[in-house]
């Protein structure tokens, strides 16, 4: 018999991983709601929002505070990266045939991922936790480290901050417009042009905010770009593409799905969220919550 | 206006000469060349078989390298854990990865677009995690080393082929493989099933108005793909001396894509070119630094902003403004 406490350690293991995955995944599930491009690269922009946080503790020595510092640093230096690549390259694509979009993002991927191993080397890098998130708390018989605790809180606010955004802004009911139609909100004297970058900027910013997060609990090292793209591909494939709330229920099922299938099958529980994938792909290709393109 | 007359260019028996040539290079070139030239003769098969579907029936698959790693996997586990002749598992590299293709693409070719090459993505990510994870059959993350080399003795009977060495002997072998698949992908697209393959790709609905079972004919070109696909997969295992998980894994799937692309989607030559390019390019650049991705990125950087009809759509849009310029000036 399993003990329970075990059952909930592994329940909080996997709510962990999802609330990770759903700060990446929404980024990703937002460019291709609104824009209708898969974009490779955004393991990429969380990989590079890793290195830059590590560089920016490294700057301006390990004092507590700057990791904070370093996170929000981090976040808007990918924001810029994003814009640029959206603004000098992206943009030129938006007409041509979804294949050129994902060949276009996946040479971001072997750049990026070039130019990190350049400047940052091979090796293993890691960020001490912030002092104040240091600890671990006791819950039901299992120790949580707080900082996993910050960010179950930390992924659903955001959730909730981007959620309102998109609902009750002005900004945020022309980006609604402009991924239902966005020739007639063009016509009807919005720069479309403008939200797409802005788009753009808002998902690499989740992407650098995410990496530079993730740096405490993980190490940063070349190729947590595609392994991490991935991971957030099958969340978004399974919520359903271009829906936020269906990347947050994503992200869960790919969580729990995860940390409970190593107990059934030790070896295949990678297996397992693939084969979900595919599953939900045959059965309903817009995923659990999302809606049928066109 | 008189027609044009037929551009010299297309008199010469290009395939035959190329032919010759390649196979000519154990003879005259180096074992190192041999080398480059068999790995050229798989790419290219492996991008041949991918543009059955890029270029000719216009569906976008994220997950070609599976029915290459299925291949190769069948081949080398026929040949290494059950000691096969090479005839035997082959063929049976091929029946294996078309018996997948068939499986997957069932499922596939009921979506569109941006679906089915998401779902092809999983596949072939499904077909990661099981190689990458079945010790007991793939060898796991060990991957199943020295795949042996066919035996290809009988070839010491044949005057001139009895001096080669092993790898040069393979390479014959591979090269004979992979001309007597690029002839038949080739007569594939000629006969009327490809050519129903191409008014698919041209426009879906119609090719469906007009009574054409659509998903039925997407399907076979799926399985015919990926059973080519297989055998480039079973070649290359041999080569390589080993099948490792890696073969399967998906970054392979868009290295295959830049291979087709880079030649020209829209010619039955543009893959074998842009597989040649694109090994020979790999080969100088990684003499010189380790950042082959930064450099393979950019090529496709300038690839999608500057040539998008690839190396053979650049080279015939430059001949036909010749041949323009030249027949003006004829008739001026």
């Amino acid at each position: 018999m399993i003990e329970p406490s075990f059952l909930f350690g592994q329940f909080l293991g996997g709510l962990t991983t999802a609330m990770f995955l759903f700060l990446i995944a929404s980024g990703l599930s937002l460019v291709f709601g609104v824009m209708r491009v898969l974009n490779f690269a955004h393991g990429s922009f969380y990989m590079i929002g890793a290195y830059l946080a590590w560089q920016v503790v490294q700057w301006v020595a390990p004092a507590p505070g700057n990791f904070w510092l370093a996170v929000v640093a981090a976040a808007l230096g990918v924001a810029l990266l994003g814009g640029v690549v959206e603004r000098l390259l992206l943009r030129h694509l938006y007409g041509r045939e979804e294949l050129y979009q994902l060949l276009f993002t996946y040479a971001l991927v072997l750049i990026l991922g070039d130019a990190a191993k350049a400047i940052w080397g091979t090796r293993q890098l890691s960020v001490s936790r912030p002092p104040l998130l240091s600890g671990g708390i006791e819950l039901l018989g299992s120790t949580l480290p707080t900082y996993n605790l910050f960010i179950m809180l930390v992924g659903p606010a955001i959730a909730i901050a981007v959620w309102l955004l998109l609902t009750r802004s002005t900004a945020g009911r022309m980006v609604r417009a402009a991924a239902l139609d966005r020739e007639m909100l063009g016509a009807l004297g919005a720069n479309v042009g403008a939200i797409y970058t802005g788009m753009f900027v808002v998902s690499s910013f989740l992407a650098g905010l995410s990496g530079a997060l993730v740096t405490p609990i993980e190490s940063i090292v070349p190729g947590m770009d595609v392994e991490i793209i991935v991971e957030a591909f099958i969340v978004v494939v399974i919520g359903g593409l271009g829906s936020f709330w269906g990347t947050f229920w994503g992200s869960m099922i790919y969580g729990q799905v995860l940390s409970f299938g190593i107990l059934i099958f030790p070896s295949f529980s990678i297996f397992s969220v693939f084969a979900l994938m595919a599953v939900i792909l045959i059965v309903r290709p817009w995923g659990l919550f999302g809606r049928p393109l066109r | 206006m008189k027609p044009p007359a037929t551009p010299l260019a297309f008199r010469v028996p290009w395939t035959l000469i190329v032919f010759l040539a390649a196979l000519s290079v154990p003879w005259i070139g180096s074992r190192y060349e041999t080398f480059l030239g068999t790995q050229i003769a798989i790419d290219a098969l492996f991008a041949v078989s991918l543009n059955l579907l890029l270029g000719t029936t216009g569906l976008v698959s994220f997950g070609h390298v599976a029915y290459f790693g299925i291949g190769a996997y069948v081949c080398g586990i026929l040949m290494k854990t059950y000691g096969m002749p090479f005839a035997v598992a082959l063929p049976a590299a091929a029946l294996g990865a078309a018996v997948f293709a068939l499986v997957f693409g069932f499922f596939c070719v009921r979506l569109t677009r941006i679906y089915f090459a998401m779902l092809t993505l999983a596949f072939s990510q499904i077909v990661w995690a099981i190689c990458f994870k079945w010790n007991d059959v793939t060898g796991g993350d060990q991957g199943l080393p020295d795949v042996p080399y066919p035996d290809i003795s009988w070839m010491s009977a044949i005057p001139g082929l009895d001096h080669l060495r092993v790898a040069d002997r393979f390479y014959v072998l591979t090269l004979i493989v992979v001309c007597l698949s690029l002839a038949a992908v080739r007569r594939i697209i000629a006969s009327p099933f490809g050519r129903m393959l191409t008014a698919i790709r041209e426009n879906p609905e119609r090719a469906a108005f007009v009574g054409v079972d659509v998903r039925s004919y997407e399907l076979a070109a799926f399985v015919v793909a990926g059973s080519f696909a297989g055998i480039a997969g079973a070649l290359f295992g041999i080569f390589n001396r080993g099948v490792f998980a890696d073969y399967v894994y998906w970054p392979k799937s868009a290295e295959v894509m830049i291979m087709t692309i880079l030649g020209g989607i829209d010619y039955f030559w543009g893959p074998v070119v842009g597989a040649a390019t694109l090994v020979l390019l790999n080969q100088e650049i990684t003499s010189y630094t380790e950042y082959w991705p930064l450099v393979l990125g950019i090529i496709l950087l300038v690839l999608l902003f500057a040539f998008p009809g690839g190396i053979v759509g650049g080279i015939a849009g430059g001949l036909a403004r010749l041949n323009r310029r030249m027949g003006r000036r004829a008739d001026a």
